[in-house]
C-alpha cells in the first residue's frame, strides 16, 4: 500500500551544474539540510545525517548527474533500506534553458508493491490532483465544521 | 529526522476508494453503512472494509443508534493528520528555499569570477 507523499518543486536561477553540486556535495548539504552529513554519493553507498541531537542512516539510491539523486532513510538502525520500512527521497533536475532549473522533491513512504495494478494506475491518476492540497482541504472543511 | 508519519494514516487516506468514504463523512456528519453504500459504486463488503480501516487510524469511530451503527469523522485525529503532512511540505518548501538562495549565489560567485578573468576592468555598476 501507498503511504506519505510530499511531492515540491522550485525554480532556480543557476544553471543544473550548480543544483547538482548544491545538492549532492556534503560540504554544501550541509547548509541546507543536516547539521552533519557524511556521505559518498555513489548508488548504494551507506552514509549518515544528523538533525540536532538527532542523527540516522542514509543509503543512497540513484545517482545520475546532472539530473537525478536519491537516497532512503528513516529506515531503523541496523536493517537494510527497502521499500517497506523507510522513505525515499528523490530529486529531478531539469534544465530550462542555460541558467534556469527546476528541482522536484519527492519524499514518499510504502511503495504500492502490493497493489494490483489497475488500482497503481488509478491511484497515479487520482493522485495527480496532490496530497497536500487533499488534506489541506479537509483540515479547512473542519475547520468550519461537518454539516449535520 | 523528518516528521514522524504515521504510516498507517497515511496508507489509509492515500486509497481513493476510502478518500471517497472519508469526503462523505465529512460532507455529511453521522451516516450508516448502508447509506455510504448507496452513495458509491462499490460494494457493501468493500465499504465494510474501508470503514475497519479507517477507524483502525482512528480517523473515524462508531456508534450504535438502536439497530444501526453509525459512523462519524474524528476531527481532532484527522487536524492532525492534515497538520502533520503540511509540517513536512513545509520543512521540504524550507529546504527547496535554501537550496535556491545557495545555488543563486554561487552561480553569481561564478559569474563574477569569470566576468573578472575575461575583462581587466572592474564589472559593470
Amino acid at each position: 500500500m501507498p503511504g506519505l507523499v510530499i511531492d515540491r518543486d522550485i525554480v532556480i536561477e543557476a544553471p543544473v551544474a550548480v543544483v547538482w553540486r548544491t545538492i549532492t556535495e556534503p560540504d554544501r548539504m550541509i547548509q541546507w539540510f543536516a547539521d552533519r552529513v557524511e556521505l559518498l554519493v555513489e548508488p548504494g553507498a551507506h552514509g549518515y545525517m544528523e538533525f540536532g541531537d538527532q542523527g540516522g542512516p542514509v543509503v543512497v539510491e540513484a545517482v545520475d548527474p546532472p539530473v537525478r539523486f536519491s537516497f532512503r532513510w528513516n529506515h531503523p538502525r541496523g536493517e537494510e533500506p527497502v521499500a517497506g520500512n523507510s522513505m525515499l527521497v528523490e530529486f529531478t533536475l531539469t534544465p530550462l534553458g542555460e541558467e534556469r532549473t527546476r528541482l522536484r522533491v519527492v519524499e514518499s513512504g510504502h511503495e504500492l508493491r502490493d497493489w494490483p495494478d489497475a488500482e497503481k494506475e488509478r491511484y497515479a491518476d487520482e493522485h495527480r490532483d496532490g496530497w497536500v492540497e487533499y488534506l489541506d482541504r479537509l483540515a479547512g472543511v473542519l475547520a468550519e465544521g461537518p454539516s449535520g | 529526522m523528518t516528521a514522524q508519519a504515521d504510516d498507517d494514516l497515511w496508507s489509509a487516506v492515500a486509497d481513493p476508494s476510502r478518500r471517497r468514504v472519508l469526503d462523505l463523512l465529512i460532507n455529511n456528519g453521522e451516516v450508516s453503512a448502508s447509506w455510504l453504500g448507496r452513495q458509491v459504486p462499490f460494494s457493501r463488503q468493500a465499504v465494510s472494509k474501508h470503514l475497519v480501516v479507517l477507524e483502525e487510524t482512528g480517523l473515524i469511530s462508531r456508534r450504535k443508534q438502536g439497530r444501526e451503527v453509525l459512523y462519524q469523522v474524528e476531527a481532532d485525529r484527522l487536524d492532525q493528520a492534515a497538520r502533520a503532512m503540511a509540517d513536512l511540505a513545509a520543512q521540504w518548501d524550507r529546504r527547496l528555499a535554501a537550496i535556491k538562495r545557495l545555488a543563486e549565489a554561487a552561480h553569481a560567485e561564478d559569474r563574477k569570477r569569470k566576468q573578472h578573468n575575461d575583462q581587466s576592468s572592474d564589472r559593470n555598476a
